[in-house]
């Protein structure tokens, strides 16, 4: 049985409770064992990019330094955010040196010097290159037959190309996982475009702005559903919706709903582990009428 | 908009400031406005992402330093994937804002956020907003 170490982030135990739980039932479904690090922290939320900033770096080696001493060499995150910057920081630290020593100067307390050996991986490549989407397709139980999903990307699962998972441009992972679970991939042009991540705080007018171009051509191409793998696009496309129904009027609201819960509908989990409740616009008159739930 | 250029500027220590914190050499930039063309926050910025770099090979600070679109700036990495010549487009925009959130000027004022507009949004969308806009 595959093993898998698990680094969850702050989102996923709360607001993304439901992209936790569909990927965990998901998962055991495939057959394979999740272990949740005993102790973590943030990772950071974003890579700084000054290039003095080094002590940001520290919340994540020391997550990473936690992967080693549950005796692994992998860890796997949900979170797009936590997936870039645990990945960057590990990729920084492996490029350079001195910067590494620097950091360890600050950690004095850790028993472990990390050497960047530890591999950062996404739910997604892990679906991908080890189990693999024929293998997943197998075991499709509740294929998602007529229901057509357009792929929202965002930014950091592929930019930039050294950590993105796929093409940057033109990515497909998650299209081909979504036609391996039954569904019908739809594609739009907004699927990599930037939801306005993290300004949603101090400017929910522009993330409104992005959620209507994003959702708008995502239904023009005949899409029923967005798919998304970020905790913060998802609460910006979901919930945010709200605003920007109000900025335009004839906005017309859709569901969004995390790969893993699509995934976890088809492998046959239970609506309990799809955590319906935490959307603001309610997918389940939708999944009712497919049949789905 | 009326722009003066002038050696002191150009040989400011703003200029090396800027390269120094973005890791970037603003000479290879040679203005073909890729950067500009893909970015999601240009409908709303002042000054454009290309002219971003202009500025700042110039040692424009005023200029940079009171634009806002180092601020709209989301660090989506479109710009740096696309660009010709390598420059990363977004460490110069994160070093331009560096510049002032290292004298305190933060971008946002955690203490003026009502109850409703932090408990309305998930941690995540917080700490990232933080990290970025504040010191």
């Amino acid at each position: 049985m595959m093993k898998i170490t698990y680094y969850p982030g702050c989102t996923l135990k709360s607001n993304a409770k439901n992209f936790e739980d569909s990927a965990l039932c998901s998962l055991k479904e495939l057959g394979v064992e999740v272990e949740e690090l005993r102790r973590w922290n943030c990772c950071g939320t974003v890579y700084s990019l000054a290039t003095d900033d080094l002590i940001h770096h520290l919340a994540s080696i020391r997550n990473l330094i936690r992967v080693k001493e549950a005796q692994s060499d992998a860890v796997m995150t949900l979170c797009a955010m936590c997936y870039n910057t645990l990945k960057r920081v590990n990729e920084r630290v492996k490029a350079d040196p001195e910067s590494l020593a620097k950091i360890h100067k600050f950690m004095d307390e850790e028993k472990i010097s990390y050497q960047g050996d530890v591999r950062v991986r996404h739910l997604l490549e892990i679906l991908r290159d080890d189990i693999t989407f024929a293998t997943i397709a197998t075991k499709v139980r509740r294929p998602l037959k007529n229901f057509k999903v357009a792929s929202y990307y965002g930014c950091l699962l592929v930019r930039p190309k050294e950590i993105g998972l796929d093409d940057l441009e033109n990515p497909t992972i998650l299209e081909n996982l979504l036609t391996a679970l039954g569904a019908q991939a739809v594609d739009f042009p907004y699927k990599t475009e930037c939801c306005a991540a993290y300004q949603t705080v101090d400017k929910p007018d522009t993330v409104a702005e992005r959620t209507y171009n994003i959702l708008t051509s995502a239904r023009d191409r005949g899409a029923e559903v967005v798919a998304v793998c970020c905790p913060l696009c998802a609460f910006n496309l979901d919930h945010r919706q709200k605003e920007t129904a109000r900025k335009y009027p004839e906005f017309k609201k859709m569901p969004i709903l995390y790969f893993t819960q699509l995934m976890a509908l088809a492998l046959g989990c239970g609506e309990k582990d799809l955590r319906l409740d935490l959307h603001y616009i309610d997918p389940k008159p939708l999944l009712q009428e497919k049949g789905f739930i | 908009m009326r722009i003066s250029i002038s050696k002191r500027k150009i040989q400011d220590s703003f200029v090396e400031k800027v390269e120094e914190l973005s890791g970037q050499k603003l000479l290879a930039c040679y203005q073909c406005g890729k950067c500009s063309a893909g970015c999601p926050a240009v409908s709303q910025m002042d000054i454009l992402p290309n002219q971003v770099i202009r500025f700042a090979q110039l040692g424009l600070k005023e200029e940079l330093l009171e634009s806002k679109s180092v601020w709209l700036c989301a660090s989506c990495y479109t710009c740096n994937v696309r660009c010709p010549k390598g420059i990363k487009i977004a460490e110069v925009m994160e070093a331009v804002r560096q510049v002032l959130l290292r004298k305190r000027c933060d971008h946002v004022e955690v203490g003026k956020l009502t109850d409703e507009e932090k408990a309305g949004v998930p941690a995540i969308a917080l700490i990232s907003n933080f990290r970025k806009f504040t010191s």
